[in-house]
């Protein structure tokens, strides 16, 4: 772990996590996560490594949750693995040797604001946001999408549920659009 | 004032009373009002001036159609110009005030206009206004813009808000009228997804303007009854207040949604309007038909209004608008007005029908073979003139008079994507045609369906079919028995007089204007619309159009279809801009990305600028510093004495890994990478296919197979498309990974002679010159946070640049430059940063200009021969290779004291200032406070064996001719010992 000489700031700015309660909202700060993104190499299966491991992989445009790992989909052979950050703060060297050669590895932990929407009616404040249905999917469903004009992931995790990630060095505009949005439809 | 033409009945909450205001005069109305409605129920019929003529004018429908009662809504920073008084929904306070008039609606000078009408005839402006030409827009334009009929806006800021969203169904019911709601029904129960958008503000159309039954209810209490079931459907989104303004790609329709137009203010936090996106899967349009005139002289006073909209004033809104009426119709929907007003217990005078042969009207005046040929009253209706069949003449004193020439289906977002409608000849009236948007359909008025019975079962009907399309199945629900009777309509659209009769009221369009045009041989539908303006302003020829058409018709002998069609564009109504801006606006504009020294860059103080999306440091400046020359030059002389810290993370970072990594980067820079030794770095050169220069940066190789490369921060998003493309398309056989991680490090460069000494305090491993040589990358920690460093120097002194997660950014610039305060570190920001990396020659975005080599820019070497490279090849082109083509160079002025500007030409002595004399550029200059003056850098025809020449730098636009001295680009260090040292 960190030195204390360096101390962290959350993607807001602050010492702790943003969050705020917007009618039967809330929009919650979170810095708990580690991220790395995980490609398959050409022409390797990864599947038996990961499956091993505890590591889902899910289908495209799905989210998987397992303990201690969760995934999303990003691409051809190309996923997103969420790991608790207390245990996996170098998310990367945990997972070289599952893969070893067979996959490229790549710190995104940092890459990312992540922010958690939960409460009743979050179709009601995303079709404010992007034009994913959120009322047609359920739990498991990711995509990426445009979010105040940002390439956000937003993954389901319950109906009540929903993570957003953007580029954290926008996080501050995208907390504005989340919360002016959530001002507007509750 | 008391609500004098108010009388029983309506879909109004009379036990509520709203106080408005109109031009000033204070008046009453309820909910459920309109502004129109109300003004009618207080006796107030003239509501504006004619846009060209200032004709005094009142509503001519209760609609949206509305062409004539166009009013300015609200004061101060709200006031919002040409809204339509039929529409615009009346709340305690509203405040209204009529538009195009000087100094009162009631005085109108400008109705000056009216009696010089001989000289404002169709082309009038084309005519008039031509010569000459140079006084079009300082002179005429002005004159008309304050003489023409438009509203003024406030030139303040707009406090609202306005939101943007996205919504989807499977089934989209544009208008809830009977059909709608029939429609709505249908599919609702189905369990399909269904939005209901209507822009009135109550549901059901017509049937709250209607007497008639539906089943054994009145047709406004089946329609509240069906909209209060369809609010029960979780599946249905009811939508009032929202118009749908047109039909875009793919089943996506536009609709705006008036969240807040009937309050006062919008709440704390609420929109004012929503635009909405709606993702359908299949629409019916449901929006009615609308209403048009029969043309005669003066048919344009207040008081004369289409028939349907005189009888929705008494039966919707207990609002009559004269005591005693008459009806002018060629059909038997104008019957119904006479019928339902003289229920209310109004005096209908007589039932003017062009018609002859049909049964009359039991217990009123029905003149059969009949028509209206003129009308008196100064500023509303007092009587009309009326030709009888047998051709006398009488005159009836009458206060209101309703005209009905017929229906026309509101088809216009079934003519979007170009569908043709086409014509019916019962209705007289284009319908739908078959070449609308895929996946809509029209059902009930709006598909020529014109009885409620029609519409109920054709609403229905369409709903099966749409969901039936999508492999839903619906049934029919039960519905109520309903009128089924036929319009009878026998074809009139104007009637022969001397007089100017109105075919487009809201752009003064006379049958005479038509006829003009018509003469001068604009007979085509589209010509037509812009020699005369028909169909022109808010309205779009919503009730003129197909009079205008139907006129040319008879001038040319032809057919209505056959003399043109008319289709419409989005928006069905007009929209407030502010509703199209949405949120994006001032601040929120767009996005901001901020770098993770940002908090602290903000506590000293720090100038930022723009750099896309970012906020960059530009400089920092200190107290007693009063220009940020000084700021600058300080940040400059502090770095190459003593050391400089800079925030650097904006540079793109791509992560590329893969056992074919470093042939891949062979292809995509002009010089080799796979040879490159783990645990360093090298500086490369991308070129596009046609051998330009697209990016520079450098490229670490952190394992065997991972490396890790850096663009220009503008180029971080081009060049990683770039190599996605080349990954997915060009090499799909390589196995190489891509992605971003620009965001995931914070980014530090620490430069001058004490970088080292200063790292050393703060990394836990030896960086010593032996340990970690120039060009060295690695993984390092930073009193045990892990970090990278890499060893390379953009300004030319020993420099390196040191990588933490970006959580830590904020507490590496603190601890940075709390172990400089030793050495006297410094912040400096981009200025000093551009100000280095041209002291050190090196190319940045002005020389990286999009048309420059690598042998422009004087790394020609650095294209390798040894293998293929994208852009290798074409790099090699004839033109692009000559001997004396543009080279880079340094420049600087004679004079120390002259200052040099960005963009001067280089020009030989003596030689003229024009093209063919021009020998090359300055592209960035800087004041240099080593060298002690300005310097640049540039590219110059055959630059690099000219050095020590002396050329002038002219800039024809800032008028500054300096003359200068042609120097290596390296004005620091060219040797390059410091980097190395």
């Amino acid at each position: 772990m960190a030195d204390p000489l360096l101390k962290p700031l959350t993607p807001l700015g602050s010492d702790t996590p943003a969050s705020a309660t917007i009618g039967p909202v809330t929009i919650t700060e979170v810095t708990d996560t580690a991220l790395a993104s995980l490609a398959a190499r050409r022409g390797q299966d990864i599947s038996a490594a990961a499956k091993a491991a505890g590591i889902p992989l899910p289908g495209p445009g799905r989210a998987e949750q397992a303990a201690p790992y969760a995934a999303f989909w990003l691409g051809p052979d190309q996923w997103m693995i969420e790991a608790p950050y207390a245990t996996h703060e170098d998310i990367t060297a945990v997972l070289k040797p599952v893969f070893t050669e067979a996959a490229s590895l790549t710190e995104q932990t940092d890459a990312w604001v992540r922010f958690d929407v939960t409460g009743d009616r979050l179709p009601a404040l995303f079709e404010r946001l992007c034009n994913v249905d959120i009322a047609r999917h359920g739990a498991g469903f990711a995509t990426r999408t445009m979010l105040e004009h940002l390439g956000c992931y937003v993954v389901i995790r319950t109906t009540g549920h929903i993570s957003v990630l953007g580029p954290r060095s926008s996080a501050a505009s995208l907390y504005h659009a989340l919360t002016t949005a959530a001002k507007s439809a509750f | 004032m008391t609500q004098k033409n108010r009388i029983t009945g309506g879909q109004i909450d009379r036990t509520r009373t709203l106080s408005f205001t109109f031009d000033g005069k204070s008046y009453a109305g309820h909910p459920g009002d309109t502004l129109a409605s109300a003004l009618l129920a207080n006796g107030v019929r003239l509501m504006g001036r004619s846009f060209k003529y200032h004709r005094p004018r009142g509503p001519l429908s209760a609609g949206s159609e509305e062409p004539n009662a166009i009013v300015q809504l609200r004061s101060g920073a709200r006031q919002e110009p040409n809204t339509r008084a039929t529409v615009a929904e009346l709340f305690d306070g509203l405040t209204a005030s009529s538009q195009n008039r000087f100094p009162s609606l009631s005085f109108d000078l400008m109705g000056v206009n009216d009696l010089l009408s001989p000289f404002f005839a169709a082309g009038f402006y084309y005519k008039t206004f031509m010569w000459p030409a140079k006084f079009w827009e300082k002179v005429y334009e002005p004159i008309i813009r304050h003489a023409a009929g438009l509203g003024a806006l406030s030139k303040q800021d707009d406090p609202d808000e306005y939101d943007k969203g996205f919504l989807h169904c499977d089934l989209l019911i544009i208008g809830a009228g009977p059909a709608g709601l029939s429609a709505a029904l249908t599919a609702g129960r189905a369990g399909a997804r269904v939005i209901v958008t209507d822009e009135d503000f109550r549901m059901g159309g017509r049937l709250n303007a209607e007497t008639f039954t539906l089943g054994d209810q009145s047709g406004a209490d089946w329609a509240t009854a069906t909209v209060a079931e369809l609010a029960q459907m979780p599946s249905v989104r009811l939508m009032p207040r929202t118009t749908t303004l047109g039909a875009m790609d793919h089943g996506i329709y536009s609709a705006v949604e008036r969240v807040s137009d009937h309050l006062a203010a919008p709440l704390a936090g609420k929109p004012r309007q929503t635009l909405w996106r709606i993702y359908s899967a299949r629409a019916l349009l449901t929006g009615g038909a609308t209403e048009r005139p029969i043309a005669f002289e003066n048919n344009d006073r207040p008081g004369i209004m289409l028939a349907g909209a005189l009888r929705a004033y008494a039966n919707r809104w207990g609002a009559t608008v004269g005591d005693r009426v008459a009806v002018f119709t060629n059909n038997d929907d104008g019957l119904r007005t006479a019928t339902d007003l003289q229920a209310k217990g109004i005096d209908v005078a007589a039932v003017i029908d062009t018609r002859t042969g049909g049964p009359l009207l039991p217990g009123i005046r029905h003149l059969q073979g009949a028509e209206v040929t003129g009308s008196t009253g100064r500023l509303g209706l007092s009587s009309i003139t009326i030709r009888h069949a047998n051709g006398r003449s009488e005159t009836l004193p009458v206060t209101a008079l309703g005209v009905s020439g017929g229906w026309n289906p509101n088809l216009n977002i079934a003519s979007h994507h170009r569908g043709r409608p086409v014509w019916n000849e019962t209705l007289a009236a284009f319908t739908p045609g078959p070449t609308g948007p895929v996946g809509l359909t029209a059902a009930g008025a709006a598909a020529g369906e014109m009885s409620t019975h029609a519409a109920l079962h054709g609403g229905a009907n369409a709903a099966i079919a749409a969901l039936s399309d999508l492999g839903r199945t619906a049934t029919k629900p039960d519905l109520p028995s309903a009128e089924d009777a036929p319009l009878n309509l026998s074809p009139k659209w104007y009637v022969a007089g001397k007089g100017r009769a109105w075919v487009d009221q809201q752009n003064d369009v006379t049958v005479k204007d038509v006829k003009l045009a018509h003469q001068e041989n604009f007979v085509s539908v589209e010509h037509l619309k812009r020699y005369t303006t028909l169909g022109m302003a808010t309205d779009q020829g919503k009730t003129g159009n197909i009079l205008g058409l139907a006129v040319m018709a008879e001038l040319t002998g032809k057919s209505i279809p056959d003399t043109g069609t008319t289709i419409y564009r989005p928006p069905y109504t007009p929209v407030a801009m502010g509703a199209l801006g949405g949120r994006s606006r001032g601040h929120d504009f767009k996005p901001t990305r901020l770098t993770p020294s940002h908090k602290w860059a903000s506590e000293q103080g720090a100038v930022f600028v723009e750099v896309g999306m970012w906020l960059r440091a530009q400089w920092f400046p200190k107290p007693g510093e009063t220009t940020w020359r000084q700021s600058v030059d300080r940040e400059v002389l502090a770095t190459r004495a003593c050391v400089g810290i800079c925030d650097v993370t904006t540079l793109g970072k791509i992560d590329i890994q893969g056992t074919d990594a470093g042939a891949f980067l062979d292809r995509v820079y002009a010089n080799t990478f796979s040879t490159l030794a783990v645990g360093k770095v090298r500086y490369g050169l991308m070129l596009r296919e046609d051998g330009i220069v697209m990016d520079d940066g450098t490229t670490a190789r952190m394992g065997q197979n991972e490396w890790v490369m850096t663009t220009t921060t503008a180029n971080a998003v081009p060049v990683f498309r770039h190599l996605e493309y080349v990954r997915q398309c060009l090499y799909p056989d390589m196995d190489v990974q891509l992605i971003s991680t620009t965001e995931a490090w914070a980014q530090y460069s620490v430069a001058g002679p004490n970088a080292r000494k200063l790292l050393q305090k703060l990394v836990d491993q030896d960086i010593s010159d032996a340990a970690f040589p120039y060009m060295a990358c690695g993984n390092i920690t930073v009193k045990g946070t892990r970090a990278r460093l890499f060893r390379i120097s953009f300004s030319g002194e020993l420099a390196y640049e040191i990588a933490v997660p970006t959580r830590y950014g904020d507490a590496m610039i603190r601890a940075l430059m709390e172990a400089g305060r030793e050495f006297d570190a410094v912040a400096y920001g981009t200025e000093a940063l551009g100000v280095m990396r041209v002291e050190k020659g090196h190319v940045a975005g002005n020389e990286l200009n999009g048309q420059s080599t690598a042998l422009n820019m004087g790394l020609g070497k650095m294209v390798s021969k040894k293998k293929d490279a994208i852009g290798m090849v074409l790099s090699g082109r004839e033109g692009l290779t000559t001997e004396d083509g543009l080279r880079i160079v340094g420049v600087k002025p004679v004079d120390p004291a002259q200052p040099l500007t960005a963009g001067a030409h280089l020009l030989g002595h003596g030689k003229a200032a024009i093209a063919a004399n021009d020998d090359g550029w300055l592209t960035s200059v800087v004041y240099s406070p080593h060298v002690g003056s300005s310097i640049a850098l540039g590219y110059l025809k055959n630059g690099a064996a000219r050095i020590g020449e002396r050329l002038r730098a002219v800039n024809l636009l800032a008028k500054t001719e300096v003359e200068v001295e042609i120097v290596s680009p390296h004005f620091v260090d060219p040797e390059g010992d410091r980097l190395r040292g």
